[in-house]
């Protein structure tokens, strides 16, 4: 059944129907165009749909889009500046060499924003779990875990000083 | 998008209770980790579904007046690792859920659904089982409070009635006082796993902090259902925490407490192993603690 | 700039921004969705279908049976066709099958409006099915009186190759004194891709043509299949690759692509999308070959290997797809790694079951070759008690090899330099020292395994690529390849390839992404080790003449004299009247030699003066009112060279022997892979294949049930790759010599890091607990059965209890 829902997506309130079987990847992907949330397994195994709700990490494949009611929604296409410039997270993703087949690529750079949304500083075996719910199968995570290790102690820095 | 004949958003539990009495096929959902996987896989396919999701009288974990701790079923796994009175006073269910599947998955499951799906595997069960934690449920008639450990009677079945939510999970004071605890989930990979073998302790020990005065052992995966092993725990009950024989009454004991099958995820044999390695290993881990006194209140 | 430069991913910022779009990403609105309907038998006859109750389901459009399809049977694999009838690809399925060969076999699929009703229409179609015994191996697929699978393959054996190297038999060679002789058993498991992307493609029809948007790594060879499938001519189809999300050899299998053109058909040309689950990828797409070998081999007390014998039994499936290409690939690293000193006999057989069919995967037989050599020379060093690091400096292939069949060479050796960087890094005398003696219940060892890899396919098949470039009017280039990018980095270091040719920087190198067979030129496209060797000729060729059609039109441009004197030398020796005539007639002579690009500048070439921007040049060329040109190159490079590419894997490991988990303490690969083009990515892609084969080693492996062939993980859960946490940190080295073959001094490097990493494992595990495991993956219930066999660990044996983990 088609039901209106208000959320607000990368910052900008959205009203729109819905049917009420829709995960939130159906809605993201297919009424609101954000293609960079993936889909890969549809039962959250392997991570590629994942966006932030309220600032936590969810696969977005196993969310009933209904349940977004009122929240506060985040994909990759929010991250970018308004002059389209890249955000630190993405920059490091690019720099360390940490994207290949680019499928899985979206999906850890939101948990990315979670994880370094903390302000915390975490060792290397830490980001591994943290990065845990992600399946990727070209980098051996080496790379991603590189680039997540820069941009948490760039951040612990950043906030440190302040 | 899932194939939903029916979806109902419940506002409070009573809307929920009465959605469900009004619809005798109904299925309740919460976080939806479970649910939704089971309508894509086609055993809940064209299913109504009751929501229960966002009903903030079910989330958050509270302290009552006389110490007994109230988590609320649809607190996610997440929150209950970070929250402020579990890591205080029970950081080994902090621990325990923080092994279920993945990050993503700890920010939408819930320790409510967790439990009533009624599967073996649950990592919250078996822990739940070593704090005697106390279920309530809510239904038609009202709420009826059942110990966690008799709420289990079947591989995916539970004393839950049709209309009835779970309400709260209570640990009362007694059963988290002087308790130190640990929960060894063993899985073929370190994340994003389901339990080949859950093992929970929790143990108290004397005020001299030698001999052991409680002792309780949980499994999950080690029969249909989650498990205490009592006798065990009486046998240990007393025992110097040095006593050489310690570690080898607890491994016997739960070996032989235990009834896991074979299936093609490992065989009993192999799980049987697991029961006698991990018995000792994670009652070392919680008997270290409490001779440490680190952590718990 | 150029080759050798770590430069960032051309297309990094696309993928970090999720503007990059991948197949589904592009399909319209409107489509129809297709739903593959597969048997729940493994092996007979589709004998009806009631679909009354299917029919009836709302939004349903169409259902199409394996009644319904043209009677053509077609190949799948990804390999150039060859126009030799002898050595083309076995022609064995059709659309949809009647005869039933695995599991969730193809016999129908619905066509529906929506996900939902197409799904709920699979669901009430009936199959009446006429049912044969399920035969999941090769032993019993080739016992008399077995079920036939495919009518052309009697006694279900689809190849059977054999070849002895030296004199004799391994039995006369075995005979000498005080030889130490083994005799063994090895298994390797079916494991899957897993790329993240799934199968998915969509197809419409456009001007009477069919047009398909695919996730595939071979665009030119799906057109070419799909015309096959269907029966109709090549140029009514169109094939469209746009962003890739993986593909490690699954998707160099022609998957879905002919039944979505087909069902576009049945629609009456409107689109229709068909994209698999993550269960129908795991369970009905590809596998990597499970083997059997059967093997014995001799080794002389002075460590010298004398001789082995081997049967290999490559277990196919239900259809052949790259059939015995698997094999005959593994045969060859027997050969290759080790050169007997008396006699290698070998033979190998490849062979239909009722198991998912087995494709191409990353390495393509090699994997599991090398796990055998590999395994074989450890057990064989410890026959003799000599370490096995020496062993294979003894024996392994040397400087100067050349495959005594396909006369394949090492055209740059570094095999040996790559042993001994490892052994540095890993400390290798120290720990094999002092991991001697242990005898806790959590011990620890080290162990390696090397290997050697072919580039590409010659001389076994066809080598060929091409390459356009464009100049724009701002004397930038588009550039197109045939060759695809599928994740593994192809289209930046054609880019640096392009701008070491030409001279114009990366930064204004525009490469076509998208493949699209209506106008991109012909490749065969992404398998092998291939496209930096094969398809960077391509970028260089074109390149070289690409730059001289520019340098010719600035030689114009300039007025250069005729010939190729230094300038300056002849200035103004033909001024005065028809000095335009004059210049173009130089063009065409070779005053452009004396001329070069850097920097997007023409340059003279001897002083390095800069005389005309590229950008003025290009401007000029177009729209010039005298002689206006649209510079373009197209070159195909026809490969007729390969070369041996090597290297080796370090591992230090702990076994928690009561529970039976294996702990990667290090881990190295160190690789002899020419010049590299992009060290960054080249790190970058040895870190993915070495995951990829911890998989392999430690936890993946699809099952099926015994009785029914059904398969029991096909899912991301219970099929397990490895995770962050499963993952060591990843250490990686470099040999990098100039392979005079290569194009800039490079050779094979993408499937070479997931070889050598199982065997490395089983070593260190060999070496830790004295336990030869000789199956893959070292799964902890195959630990802890053979640990409690043993005595070493469990309630029977007394010296040990639990919890003990002191190592």
């Amino acid at each position: 059944m088609l039901k209106i829902i208000t959320m607000t997506v990368n910052g900008k309130e959205t009203e729109l129907a819905v049917d009420d079987r829709e995960a939130l990847l159906d809605t993201l992907r297919n009424r609101l165009g954000l293609t960079s949330v993936k889909r890969g397994c549809e039962v959250g195994e392997c991570g590629a749909c994942t966006v932030l709700v309220d600032g936590e990490a969810i696969d977005s494949c196993i969310y009933l889009t209904m349940w977004a009611e009122g929240k506060h929604i985040m994909t990759v296409e929010g991250l970018k500046g308004r002059n389209g410039e890249l955000s630190p997270i993405q920059t490091a993703f690019v720099e360390e060499a940490a994207v290949q087949c680019g499928f899985c690529t979206p999906g850890l750079i939101m948990s990315a924003v979670e994880i370094v949304g903390t302000g915390k500083r975490y060792s290397r075996e830490e980001l591994k779990k943290l990065i845990s719910g992600h399946l990727c199968r070209c980098t051996g995570y080496e790379n991603i875990l590189n680039a997540m290790e820069r941009i948490v102690e760039e951040t612990y820095r950043t906030v440190n000083r302040e | 998008m899932y194939d939903i004949e029916k979806y109902y958003q419940a506002k409070d539990v009573e809307d929920a209770v009465r959605a469900l009495e009004e619809d005798a096929d109904a299925v309740v959902i919460s976080g939806g980790s479970d649910v939704l996987i089971k309508i894509r896989e086609g055993k809940l396919a064209g299913c109504s579904l009751v929501s229960i999701h966002g009903i903030p009288a079910l989330e958050g974990v509270r302290m009552e007046a006389d110490g007994t701790i109230v988590i609320g079923p649809a607190t996610t796994f997440s929150h209950i690792t970070y929250d402020s009175v579990i890591q205080k006073y029970i950081p080994a269910l902090g621990w325990a859920v923080d092994q279920v599947g993945g990050p993503q998955i700890r920010n939408i499951g819930t320790i409510g659904g967790n439990v009533c799906n009624g599967v073996t595997s649950a990592d919250s069960a078996a822990l739940l089982f070593t704090l005697n934690a106390v279920l309530e449920l809510t239904g038609p008639k009202g709420t009826r409070e059942i110990p966690v450990a008799e709420f289990y009677t079947g591989p995916g079945r539970t004393l839950r009635e049709h209309a009835e939510i779970l309400t709260a999970i209570k640990i009362t004071r007694e059963n988290y006082r002087g308790f130190y605890g640990h929960y060894t989930k063993y899985g073929k990979r370190n994340a994003m796993e389901i339990a080949t073998l859950g093992c929970a302790v929790h143990v108290k020990l004397s005020a001299d902090n030698m001999r052991i005065s409680e002792f309780r052992l949980g499994f999950g995966v080690a029969a249909p259902t989650p498990i205490r092993c009592f006798k065990t725990e009486e046998t240990v009950k007393g025992m110097a925490v040095t006593d050489p024989e310690l570690y080898e009454k607890i491994q016997e004991g739960a070996v032989s407490e235990v009834t896991p099958r074979s299936s093609w995820r490992a065989s009993r044999e192999f799980r049987l192993q697991l029961v006698r390695e991990l018995s000792v290993r994670t009652a070392k881990e919680a008997i270290e603690k409490a001779s440490g006194g680190e952590a718990d209140a | 700039m150029g080759v050798g430069s770590s430069k960032n991913r051309v297309d990094a910022w696309e993928k970090v921004t999720g503007q990059a779009k991948y197949t589904a990403d592009l399909m319209p609105q409107n489509l129809y969705t297709a739903k593959v309907v597969h048997s729940t038998i493994a092996n007979g006859w589709v004998k009806s279908f009631d679909l009354e109750e299917a029919l009836k389901v709302p939004g349903v459009v169409k259902i199409v049976t394996c009644f319904d399809v043209p009677d053509i049977q077609f190949p799948t694999p990804g390999h150039p066709w060859s126009v030799e009838k002898a050595h083309q690809d076995i022609k064995d399925r059709k659309l949809l099958n009647r005869r039933v060969r695995m599991y969730g076999d193809d016999i129908a699929a619905v066509i529906a409006e929506d996900d939902i009703a197409a799904r709920r229409a699979a669901d009430k179609i009936k199959v009446e099915y006429e049912e044969y015994p399920v035969i999941l191996d090769p032993e019993a697929s080739m016992k008399e009186g077995a079920p036939l699978l495919h009518e052309e393959k009697p006694g279900n054996v689809i190849a059977h190759t054999s070849f002895v190297l030296g004199d004799g038999s391994f039995e006369e060679a075995a005979c000498e004194e005080g030889l130490a002789v083994i005799e063994k058993e090895y298994r390797t498991q079916p494991v899957q891709h897993c790329h993240i992307e799934v199968p998915v493609s969509y197809a419409y029809m456009e001007k009477g043509r069919i047009v398909i948007v695919t996730s595939t790594q071979i665009p030119h060879i799906v057109r070419r299949v799909v015309s096959q499938a269907l029966g109709i001519p090549i140029g009514q189809i169109r094939v469209i690759k746009p962003y890739i999300g993986g593909g490690f050899g699954n998707k160099q299998d022609v998957l879905y692509e002919p039944l979505n053109a087909f069902l576009c058909t049945q629609a009456g040309g409107h689109g229709v999308r068909l994209e698999l689950s993550r269960e129908e990828t795991l369970g009905c797409t590809r596998v990597r070959h499970a083997f059997t070998w059967k093997i014995k081999g001799a080794v002389r007390e002075d460590g010298t290997l004398v001789a082995r014998k081997y049967e290999a039994y490559s277990n196919q499936g239900a259809y052949a797809s790259h059939a015995h290409a698997i094999a005959a690939n593994a045969a060859n690293i027997f050969k290759q790694l080790y050169q007997d000193e008396k006699v290698l006999e070998s033979d190998s057989y490849t062979v239909y079951t009722n198991l998912m069919t087995g494709g191409a995967m990353r390495g393509y037989g090699i994997p599991q070759g090398d796990f055998v050599t590999e395994c074989v020379a450890d057990d064989l060093a410890r026959a003799v008690g000599m370490d096995p690091l020496e062993f294979r400096l003894k024996n392994c292939v040397k400087e100067g090899y050349k495959d005594p069949h396909l006369g394949i060479a090492f055209h740059s050796y570094g095999l040996k330099a790559c042993i001994e960087k490892g052994r540095e890094y890993i400390r290798w005398e120290e720990k094999r020292k002092a991991y001697e003696n242990q005898s806790g219940p959590v011990r620890r060892g080290v162990g390696m395994a090397i290997f050697n890899y072919k580039t590409g396919v010659y001389p076994i098949s066809l080598e060929t690529s091409s390459c356009r470039m464009v100049l724009n009017q701002d004397g930038s280039m588009q550039l197109f390849m045939g060759a695809t990018e599928i994740g593994q980095g192809a289209d930046t270091v054609f880019t640096q390839m392009a701008a070491e040719i030409t001279g114009i920087t990366e930064d204004r190198i525009h490469i076509e992404t998208v493949q699209d067979t209506d106008t991109t030129p012909f490749d065969t496209g992404a398998y092998a080790s291939r496209q930096t060797y094969v398809s960077g000729k391509a970028v260089k060729k074109t390149g070289e003449l690409f730059k001289q059609r520019i340098l010719e039109y600035a030689a114009f441009k300039l007025k250069l004299p005729c010939g190729d004197m230094p300038l300056g030398e002849e200035k103004n020796a033909e001024a005065g009247a028809g000095a335009s005539e004059a210049a173009e007639a130089c063009a065409e002579s070779s005053a452009w030699k004396r001329l070069d690009i850097k920097e997007n500048q023409v340059i003279d070439k001897a002083s390095g003066e800069v005389l005309l921007s590229l950008a003025a040049l290009a401007e000029e060329a177009l729209y010039s009112l005298e002689k206006s040109v649209h510079i373009t190159a197209e070159t195909t490079s026809h490969c007729k060279e390969n070369s041996f590419a090597s290297g080796v894997c370090f591992a230090e490991v702990e076994v928690d022997m009561p529970v039976g988990k294996i702990r990667i303490l290090d881990i190295i690969n160190v690789h002899d892979s020419g010049k590299l083009i992009n060290p960054s990515l080249a790190k970058a892609q040895v870190h993915g294949g070495m995951s990829m084969g911890i998989g392999y080693a430690l936890s993946e492996e699809l099952l099926v049930d015994e009785k029914t062939g059904r398969p029991l993980n096909a899912n991301l859960l219970d099929y397990k790759i490895p995770t962050a946490m499963d993952t060591p940190n990843l250490h990686t080295d470099f040999v990098e010599m100039d392979d005079p073959t290569g194009p800039f001094g490079n050779k094979a490097l993408g499937e070479p890091p997931t070889i050598p990493v199982a065997p490395a494992i089983r070593n260190a595990v060999l070496h830790a607990t004295g336990i030869a495991f000789d199956s893959l993956p070292l799964s902890p219930q195959k630990l802890v059965e053979r640990f409690m066999k043993e005595g070493m660990i469990g309630a029977e044996s007394g010296k040990l209890k639990g919890g003990e983990t002191h190592v």
